[in-house]
């Protein structure tokens, strides 16, 4: 089964406290070469059937519309390669 | 006539019977909703009461606000039904597009439970018409993800049109511009963060000062 792949992340913009404080616990642990953290989701979706076109266009606006909030975040789309042989 | 509101349940609500009690202190009549339900049941106004649904999977509100009531919810706001969202109704009224902006983690990380004090700024909605301009309210905030965010442009509109109903006197979850609670331009839809439904009864909350938000619908004239 083919898989795509949607990441999301916060906008550049938006504080992600839970990344600066992931950055703060690293650094304490002695990674001083950590400057900032930021966390996001990765959405794995698998596909029955081919991952055509419209498979994509369709999964493009569910990451826009449902997957991810515009006015927050921002979101890629990608296959998964090792699974799509 | 009594004023019937409607107080709708999704999977992880927890206040919808303190909701439905504020309502029925205030005076009027208090109808419980199931999310998969698709008719408001000729209700006069809506709750979307705070909690956990869906256990704030993907984005706290955000699956919930496409539950199958939502549709029915959104089309009768933008008709000017009176919707209230209280804290996770609140988040569920940004992901609708029905308020602007976004609500995410608190900027201290902890989740914060305790009584703070909000500024009314707006009294022309239809949640809020019994109070004065400048009046204060002590009602408890009780959330993890009431960080208010918007775009500097989102909230150079919020103020030019006066949308911000409360301000916290002292921000507890790092919200721009101290935003506890917005309205649409209408009014009749409103979002608050903090829990006026907790605050209708001296035995059990820290003042009576939420009461006025129900009274307000209470009193609408239909």
């Amino acid at each position: 089964m083919e898989r795509v792949i949607v990441d999301v992340m916060l906008k550049s913009e938006i504080l992600d406290p839970q990344g600066r404080a992931i950055a703060g616990t690293l650094n304490r642990l002695g990674h001083d070469q950590i400057a900032n953290v930021r966390q996001g989701k990765r959405f794995e979706i698998e596909v029955s059937g081919e991952v055509t076109d419209e498979v994509l266009d369709q999964i493009e606006e569910l990451a826009k519309t449902v997957l991810s909030n515009p006015v927050i975040e921002t979101y890629a789309i990608y296959l998964d390669e090792q699974e799509a042989q | 006539m009594t004023t019937r509101v409607g107080v709708i349940t999704f999977p992880g609500t927890l206040d919808d019977r303190d909701a439905a009690t504020a309502v029925t202190i205030a005076g009027a009549q208090a109808q419980p909703i199931w999310h998969k339900e698709k008719s408001l049941k000729q209700v006069d106004a809506v709750i979307l009461p705070g909690g956990f649904s869906y256990g704030d999977y993907m984005r706290t509100g955000a699956l919930a606000s496409l539950s199958p009531i939502m549709e029915a919810v959104v089309e009768a706001a933008k008709e000017g039904m009176p919707v209230l969202g209280i804290c996770n109704g609140f988040q569920m009224l940004c992901e609708t597009g029905l308020l602007p902006g976004a609500l995410t983690r608190n900027t201290g990380l902890h989740f914060i439970c305790r009584p703070e004090i909000i500024k009314i700024e707006s009294n022309t909605t239809a949640w809020t018409n019994s109070f004065e301009v400048g009046e204060e309210l002590l009602i408890p905030v009780k959330n993890g993800e009431g960080c208010f965010q918007v775009s500097n442009e989102g909230l150079a509109e919020i103020e030019a049109e006066g949308l911000v109903v409360a301000r916290y006197q002292d921000n507890p979850n790092g919200s721009v511009a101290n935003i506890a609670a917005l309205r649409n331009a209408q009014g009749n839809v409103v979002g608050i963060m903090p829990h006026p439904e907790h605050a209708v009864d001296s035995l059990v909350g820290p003042s009576i000062d939420g009461l006025g938000f129900f009274w307000s619908i209470a009193g609408v004239t239909i």
